[in-house]
C-alpha cells in the first residue's frame, strides 16, 4: 500500500490496521519521520509530488524490496503539502517471516525516500525558504544498497536503482 | 501542444508551474529552449546536474521525440522523507 497524502495520520493506528489478521508473519518493522521543530532551525516544511509519477515510482522501489528482502507487504504513507514541526512526514512498515529482512528493508526504502524518491522538499525557515536536496550522507546511504551484494531475488539486481 | 510541468526551485526560476507549447515541439531539445527562453538562470538550472526529464510519467535520457499531447517534466534533485 502507498498513500500519498495532504492531511495528518495517525502512525499508530496505521500499524495496528497493518499487523491485524496475518498469518505467515513474524516480523513487522516500522520508521516513522517527524518534521523537526528545534529552536533556530527550519519553522515549517513543504514537500510537493508529481502525484501519479511519484506514486508509480515509489511502486516500482517497493517491488524491489520485496523481490530483495522476501517481504511479506510493504506499506508506505507521505505526507504532502504543508507539514508543522511535530507531525508524521512518513511511515515505512515492512512485514516478513523474520526480523532482518524487516529492518533492512525498511532502511533500505527510507534511503531510497531521502535521495530518489519524486518529492521536493522546502524548508521555511529563520533565514527564509530553502529547497532541500540529499545531503552527502544520504547519498552515501543510498549507495550502500547499490553496492552491496542482493540477498537473493529474481531482480534485485537493479533494486536500488531506479533511474 | 506539449504540456510542460516544473517542480521544486525549477518551478520558482519560472515563475510557473505549468504551461502548454506547441504547436508541438518536435523534440526534447527544442523543447527545452522554449522553456528556457530569455530566463538564463532557468536555462542553467535546466542543463544542471541532478534534473531528470519525465515523459508521459516515464524517465527519458538524453533525447526524446515528443508527440502531440505530450506531458514533459522537469525534475529537480529530490528529496522525500
Amino acid at each position: 500500500m502507498i498513500r500519498l497524502t495532504e492531511q495528518p495520520f495517525d502512525p499508530g493506528a496505521e500499524l495496528n490496521g497493518f499487523c491485524r489478521d496475518r498469518l505467515g508473519v513474524g516480523a513487522v518493522a516500522s520508521f516513522l519521520g517527524i518534521a523537526r521543530g528545534e529552536p533556530g532551525q527550519a519553522s515549517a516544511l513543504e514537500l510537493e509530488a508529481y502525484p501519479l509519477f511519484t506514486q508509480n515510482e515509489i511502486a516500482k522501489i517497493v517491488a524491489s524490496a520485496v523481490d530483495r528482502f522476501g517481504l511479506h507487504d510493504v506499506a508506505v504513507i507521505h505526507r504532502i503539502g504543508a507539514i508543522p514541526p511535530g507531525e508524521a512526514i512518513v511511515l515505512v512498515i515492512t512485514a516478513s517471516a523474520h526480523r532482518r529482512e524487516a529492518f533492512e528493508a525498511c532502511d533500505f526504502l527510507m534511503d531510497y525516500l531521502k535521495s530518489r524518491a519524486p518529492f521536493w522538499k522546502r524548508e521555511f525557515g529563520p533565514a527564509g525558504p530553502r529547497w532541500v536536496e540529499p545531503t552527502a550522507g544520504d547519498l552515501a546511504d543510498i549507495a550502500r544498497w547499490d553496492r552491496d551484494a542482493p540477498r537473493g531475488g529474481k531482480t534485485a539486481g537493479a533494486a536500488a536503482t531506479n533511474e | 501542444m506539449v504540456k510542460v510541468l516544473l517542480f521544486g526551485r525549477l518551478a520558482d526560476l519560472a515563475g510557473w508551474r505549468e504551461r502548454d507549447f506547441g504547436p508541438g515541439p518536435p523534440s526534447l531539445s527544442a523543447l527545452r529552449s522554449l522553456v528556457a527562453a530569455g530566463n538564463q538562470e532557468l536555462a542553467g538550472a535546466l542543463a544542471g546536474p541532478g534534473v531528470q526529464v519525465a515523459v508521459d510519467l516515464d524517465l527519458v535520457r538524453g533525447e526524446a521525440i515528443l508527440g502531440a499531447g505530450a506531458e514533459v517534466a522537469f525534475l529537480p534533485p529530490m528529496s522525500g522523507g
